[in-house]
């Protein structure tokens, strides 16, 4: 019978990644300061992009032109090496750099030039545009609601990705595809699927259905913390937003 | 990149939110109710094949006085078996250092709940009795709750009665087990975890205060003992007979504010509000002794009998016979009236 184990192998647990690219961002090491550069563009950029869409009401083009020029700008002068913990969480400092950076380009009306820029980053604007278009009804958050909302979609979209990946690295994709048939159904208003309908659709007993899933969500929560850390410069600072995030203490 | 609905990121933030069940035997099912000490899901048990509640302590610092608090409420549950309170089945630690415990699945609803149902008074009253039991068990083991709430009450699908939440219960000294001051978890032994009142100082306040006895909610812990409880007990039966709490804010307590029973609710009889003021006393001598006496007391309120709280004059005494003896009243009454229309009609 085929054990039921963590992705990764049995008995065995995803490698905890409890490096900070916040703190990455201070390295003399340039390749360091690279992949936690990478780390942060990649958990922030598409809640930059929305929020200048939505609170400074820039027009797409404006947007991306905004997003990737507040990112470059950042990376070359190292601004988030700036950073300091005991004043506020990062995405409230990001946000605030991200206030000045804008208001600065609109005061001098030195716009960036369309395309130009040393750095651009590959971004997928057309995937944020449709998710600002349909999110265009929800108005009732504040800018700061908003930005912290997407920074939360962002964060989890990340561990799914992430999740999906390491099933299928790890050879477990039946596990990842049973996650994703009763955990991200669509919110169809259709009746949820139970484990007896996905075990008969995937072959398996409903025991197994239980303990796969079981052991994929405890590997989502894993990676959840995992990102988390990695864009929280402290141990408080983490605690806090885990606090904020889930509503409970992690050690 | 993966896009995420409202209702999927909701959904997902649960699941990470989930506690990581794996180091024990139960299987997490869903989330029951967050509070801001634990957490309760329900869970499954797969060797004896039947659903619990498991409470989970949201923090894992195993120092912290909640872990201990927690460790110590699975003990005082556990030693406490009786029907109206919730049996304990397992206690222990997470992987990631949670204090939890597994517990019976109570179904049903909260006595605030129910009571918004429930029109009958006297149905109400009956369910009182039952939760002045429970605690008064506790009392007899010396062990007081502290936060007695309508809200800390279940009523299950079959109409038992339950007390929950013993989580600030507090172990009075002369407990009659012996090892009440020094009771060890296996699981954590090496932490020498004690149930006696240390989480607890001079000046802290544990519990709600709407429902809270002036000792308790002025933090002078040394003068809590089974009469806090039986003021708490007194504003539960408040609660039920008005449908609302005697102190209406958490954060300003005057007993003299509080309104009688009988302003807010004109139904309830000058019996039952005497029981309930004389249980919500603010002089701590002036209330029940324990829950054993109001529960003696609404036992006899609930069976038409005199009640310790309330004197009442002739024609009270008369009029509450008249009520418990309504069948033969009647019989009598219609007697007489045959009598009289037989006399009548003999001498026309």
């Amino acid at each position: 019978m085929e054990p039921d184990t963590e992705i990764g192998g049995a008995l065995k647990k995803f490698p905890a990644t409890n490096h900070s690219a916040i703190v990455g961002a201070r390295s003399e090491d340039q390749q360091v300061r690279l992949r936690a550069f990478d780390t942060i563009l990649a958990n922030y950029w598409k809640p930059a992009y929305k929020y200048i869409r939505v609170k400074w009401q820039a027009n797409n083009e404006d947007a991306k032109d905004l997003t990737q020029g507040f990112f470059a700008n950042a990376f070359e002068k190292n601004h988030f090496a700036n950073y300091d913990a005991s004043k506020a969480s990062f995405r409230t400092f990001l946000r605030t750099c991200l206030d000045g950076f804008i208001a600065n380009q609109r005061k001098s009306d030195n716009r960036l030039k369309r395309g130009g820029g040393s750095n651009q980053f590959s971004l997928d604007f057309i995937a944020a545009e449709d998710e600002v278009a349909l999110q265009s009804a929800q108005s009732d958050h504040t800018p700061e609601e908003y930005f912290h909302r997407e920074w939360i979609r962002s964060l989890f979209a990340q561990a799914v990705n992430k999740l999906r990946q390491r099933c299928n690295e790890s050879g477990r994709t039946v596990h990842f595809q049973l996650f994703e048939s009763y955990d991200l159904a669509d919110d169809d208003g259709e009746v949820k699927l139970s484990y007896a309908s996905l075990a008969t659709r995937f072959g398996l007993d409903a025991t197994k259905v239980n303990n796969y899933l079981a052991a994929t969500r405890r590997d989502f929560r894993r990676i959840v913390l995992d990102e988390l850390r990695q864009i929280t410069a402290t141990d408080e600072e983490f605690r806090n937003e885990a606090r904020a995030l889930l509503g409970v203490d992690v050690g | 990149m993966t896009w995420l609905s409202d209702q999927k990121l909701d959904r997902l933030r649960s699941i990470a939110a989930q506690s990581d069940l794996g180091s024990t035997k139960y299987t997490f099912v869903k989330e029951l109710a967050r509070g801001g000490m634990g957490t309760v899901y329900l869970a499954q048990d797969p060797e004896l094949d039947r659903q619990v509640a498991i409470k989970v302590l949201n923090r894992t610092d195993a120092s912290d006085d909640m872990r201990r608090r927690m460790i110590r409420e699975a003990q005082i549950i556990a030693r406490l078996e009786h029907p109206g309170i919730v049996p304990v089945h397992d206690v222990g630690i997470l992987e990631d250092g949670r204090v939890f415990y597994a517990m019976k699945l109570v179904r049903g609803s909260r006595l605030d709940e129910y009571a918004a149902h429930e029109a009958s008074l006297h149905d109400r009253m009956r369910k009182f009795q039952a939760v002045c039991d429970a605690v008064a068990f506790a009392h007899a083991h010396r062990v007081i709750h502290r936060d007695l709430k309508p809200q800390n009450v279940m009523i299950g699908s079959f109409g038992e009665v339950l007390v929950l939440d013993w989580g600030v219960a507090k172990i009075l000294p002369d407990a009659p087990l012996s090892e009440a001051d020094t009771l060890r978890l296996p699981a954590v032994e090496s932490n020498h975890i004690s149930v006696s009142d240390a989480a607890t100082t001079h000046g802290t306040i544990l519990g709600t205060r709407h429902y809270m006895s002036p000792e308790q909610a002025s933090g002078a812990i040394d003068q809590l003992d089974e009469r806090s409880d039986v003021y708490s007990l007194g504003a539960v039966l408040y609660f039920l007979l008005t449908n609302q709490a005697p102190v209406a804010s958490q954060t300003a307590f005057s007993v003299d504010a509080i309104p009688r029973p009988r302003t807010v609710n004109p139904k309830v009889s000058k019996a039952a509000e005497a029981v309930c003021l004389k249980a919500m006393a603010f002089e701590r001598s002036n209330r029940y002794l324990s829950a054993k006496e109001l529960s003696a007391d609404m036992d006899r309120l609930l069976d038409a009998e005199s009640v310790a709280a309330y004197r009442e004059n002739s024609l009270e005494k008369i009029g509450r016979w008249v009520g418990k003896n309504k069948f033969l009243v009647l019989l009598v009454l219609a007697y007489l009236l045959m009598r009289i229309f037989f006399i009548l009609t003999s001498r026309s």
